[in-house]
């Protein structure tokens, strides 16, 4: 963790949070806080809530109790990548890139295009339409989009998931670069690896509920059978405590 | 929305087949309405009330005897005949829409008809105002109204003129069944010429002169006569009683009716379509962070939808007053008619929009709202029963359509009701399909 995190504000804090869809009780009552150049990974099973706590981070859903707060202050919008491409089929990617930096207001909506285009390696796919891109380029698109506002904390909802290993590298690259210049991320995932290898804090979900906060070699720890693989630390984690 | 707009218009000039079918079908629509129209239903029911006396149904014309049957049976070659018992019979038959038209015969049509001259005989024709059928039925009942009457017209002159041929020429002639040998004109004046040459008392001659003269006068324009009798062309007289309802000609009814379905279809899909587009592509959710509030994201797909549907039946108008006359110093009423009712059917888009999620089930949405609110709005005052009629009426006036399409009828007909009620009509449905796209859009993330 970094020596900072404990010693500034937290980037977003996160106070007893529920949402409910009918009788389905998404997320339930989760509190956490994530420092200003924290990476902080999310799992648990498909069905969880992570979408759900994630939307809600993101001012997409209202919940239905608790609280989310930026620093006192903070005018900067939280920027969030969406699990589903949220990009316009219809558009090139640098028109989707421009419009969505004209809408975030950005200062100079051009010079951050390219600036987007170059990071993201799309440079010579920019005057492609989306429709027409692979699902991958897709997905770098969609990321970038929510980049170009160059947010202090930033969402990513199973981000690498349409993604081949060198554009997961690339991606995770970019990710620990934003954090270096104090970027808070908060990713999610099923993917236990990618959570070990890139989070440096983990929260397990599970129906709803935050059942861990703390480190990969905490969580190992926490499983009754003291399991060395994550992987299987979080399904006997997970078993232990009836999920 | 400066930037929402222009990105529309990028997504819309990249579906080219779809702007194509959207200007396409209107004017395809139009067409057809147009064709339907004015070609009209083959035989249109006739309510039919006979007042002549059983056995008082000829005239007789000196020994001559004319059935007016013939002249009341020519009336019904283009119509179905429905016969009734009294004149409120028939007016109801009207009103309720199972007969488009009544014809009345009263019951002194045969002695007026007989008596010619000043009682010339009457026959009354009562007709539905509804402007669709009115105009077709008022013409075919006119036509053939006229036929008749040129028949009978010619039946007469034709009797008449034999008449006036036995005077000229003499020959027999039946008077209560008894046969008369009629000298004529011609063999008068041949009796008289000879008469006053033989005649040698000057005081007879100066009496026949003016006879023979006169016999003379009648020989010489006889087929004068027969010509002024073929000029007595209409021996009967229709009286019209319109039902109410306006008198807008029918082809310029068509006119706004075709205008009003093209604005819908063009704006309710694409209102519909553009907003579904939004969270078909979950771009939604990314606006809805604050980049752009709800209302302005409504307002602009309306604005978008409203100005390419305005241009199209704008350019859709001129180019159908080339064929049909349209009165162009109302066309400042046309603009704010076509611009106010698309902005309903705008806002009517957004809030079908607003439920489906995505463009598919948007579109199909729109179009199975739309189709029956048009074919509502045309249905008839008396084409069903009262109370279905009321409940099409509340439920034509809770959507665009039927304001949409008084309001374009009467900018560019003058037709009632006027054009300020219907304004005032649409603007409030704006405002609560606006209200309604705002609370779909609630759960629309
Ligand atoms: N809009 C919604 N309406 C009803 N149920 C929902 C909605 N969104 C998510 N859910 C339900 O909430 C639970 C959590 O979903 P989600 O947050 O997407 O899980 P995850 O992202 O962890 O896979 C699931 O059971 C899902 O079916
Ligand atoms: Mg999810």
């Amino acid at each position: 963790m970094p020596v900072d995190a404990v010693t500034t504000a937290p980037a977003l804090t996160v106070q007893g949070v529920s949402k409910r869809f009918g009788e389905l009780q998404a997320v339930r009552d989760v509190s956490f806080e994530v420092a200003a150049g924290e990476l902080l990974a999310v799992i648990g099973p498909n069905g969880a809530g992570k979408t759900t706590l994630l939307s809600i981070l993101a001012g997409i859903l209202p919940a239905d109790g608790g609280s989310v707060a930026q620093p006192e202050g903070t005018t900067e919008r939280i920027g969030w990548v969406p699990q589903q491409t949220a990009i316009y089929g219809k558009l090139t990617v640098a028109q989707n890139l421009r419009l969505f930096a004209k809408l975030e207001g950005v200062a100079d909506p051009d010079a951050t295009v390219a600036r987007m285009l170059d990071q993201t390696g799309l440079a010579e796919r920019a005057g492609d339409e989306l429709g027409k891109l692979s699902g991958g380029n897709r997905q770098r698109v969609n990321i970038a989009v929510g980049l170009l506002a160059d947010p202090p904390v930033l969402l990513l909802d199973e981000p690498s998931g349409a993604l081949d290993p060198r554009q997961r590298e690339r991606l995770w690259g970019f990710i620990t670069a934003l954090t270096e210049r104090g970027t808070a991320v908060i990713f999610c995932t099923h993917d236990i690896a990618e959570a070990e290898r890139h989070g440096q804090r983990i929260l397990v979900l599970a129906d709803g509920e935050l059942l861990f906060n703390g480190t990969a070699a905490e969580l190992k720890a926490a499983s009754q059978a003291g399991e060395r693989d994550l992987e299987q630390a979080f399904v006997s984690f997970l078993r232990d405590r009836g999920h | 929305m400066r930037w929402m707009l222009l990105k529309d218009l990028q997504i819309l000039r990249r579906s080219k087949l779809l702007v194509g079918l959207l200007i396409v079908y209107p004017v395809a629509i139009a067409l057809l309405i147009g064709f339907a129209l004015s070609s009209g239903p083959d035989k249109p029911r006739l309510a039919y009330f006979d007042q002549i006396p059983a056995g008082e149904t000829t005239i007789k014309l000196g020994g001559d005897e004319l059935d007016v049957r013939a002249y009341t049976d020519g009336l019904f070659d283009a119509v179905d005949r429905i016969d009734v018992d009294s004149r409120a019979q028939a007016l109801e038959a009207v009103r309720s829409g199972e007969a488009l038209a009544g014809l009345i015969i009263p019951p002194d049509f045969v002695r007026k008809l007989s008596n010619g001259g000043l009682s010339s005989a009457e026959v009354e024709v009562v007709y539905n105002g509804d402007a669709l059928k009115q105009s077709f039925v008022r013409s075919t009942v006119t036509s053939n109204l006229a036929r008749a009457d040129a028949a009978l017209a010619r039946q007469i002159s034709t009797v008449a003129s034999g008449y006036i041929d036995i005077v000229g020429e003499g020959g027999k002639i039946n008077v209560l069944g008894l046969q008369f040998d009629l000298l004529g004109l011609r063999e008068s004046k041949t009796l008289l010429d000879s008469a006053i040459e033989q005649s040698d008392s000057p005081s007879l001659t100066r009496k026949l002169v003016p006879v023979r003269d006169f016999a003379a006068l009648g020989v010489s324009n006889i087929d004068r006569f027969k010509d002024v009798l073929n000029t007595v062309e209409r021996p009967v007289r229709v009286s019209e009683t319109v039902l109410e309802g306006r008198r807008t000609p029918l082809d310029t009814f068509a006119v706004a009716l075709a205008v009003t379905v093209s604005l819908m279809f063009v704006c309710v899909l694409l209102a519909s379509g553009l907003l579904a587009l939004e969270r078909e592509e979950n771009t939604f959710s990314r606006l809805a962070r604050g980049l752009v509030p709800g209302g302005r994201l409504l307002a602009g797909k309306v604005v978008l939808a409203a100005g390419c549907a305005f241009v199209v039946t704008l350019v859709m108008l001129l180019g159908i007053s080339a064929f049909v006359p349209l009165d162009y110093g109302r066309a400042a009423l046309w603009i704010v008619a076509l611009a106010v009712s698309a902005v309903a059917f705008g806002t009517l888009g957004v809030a079908i929009g607003s439920l489906a999620r995505e463009v598919r089930a948007a579109s199909l949405l729109a179009l199975m709202l739309a189709l029956p609110l048009a074919f509502l709005a045309l249905v008839p005052s008396g084409g069903v029963s009262p109370l279905l009629y009321d409940v099409i009426r509340v439920i034509s006036a809770a959507f665009p359509f039927k304001p949409s399409l008084d309001a374009i009828d009467a900018a560019v007909n003058d037709a009632s009701p006027n054009l300020a009620l219907s304004l005032a009509h649409l603007a409030a449905l704006t405002v609560v399909f606006g209200a309604a796209a705002r609370f779909g859009l609630r759960r629309f993330a």
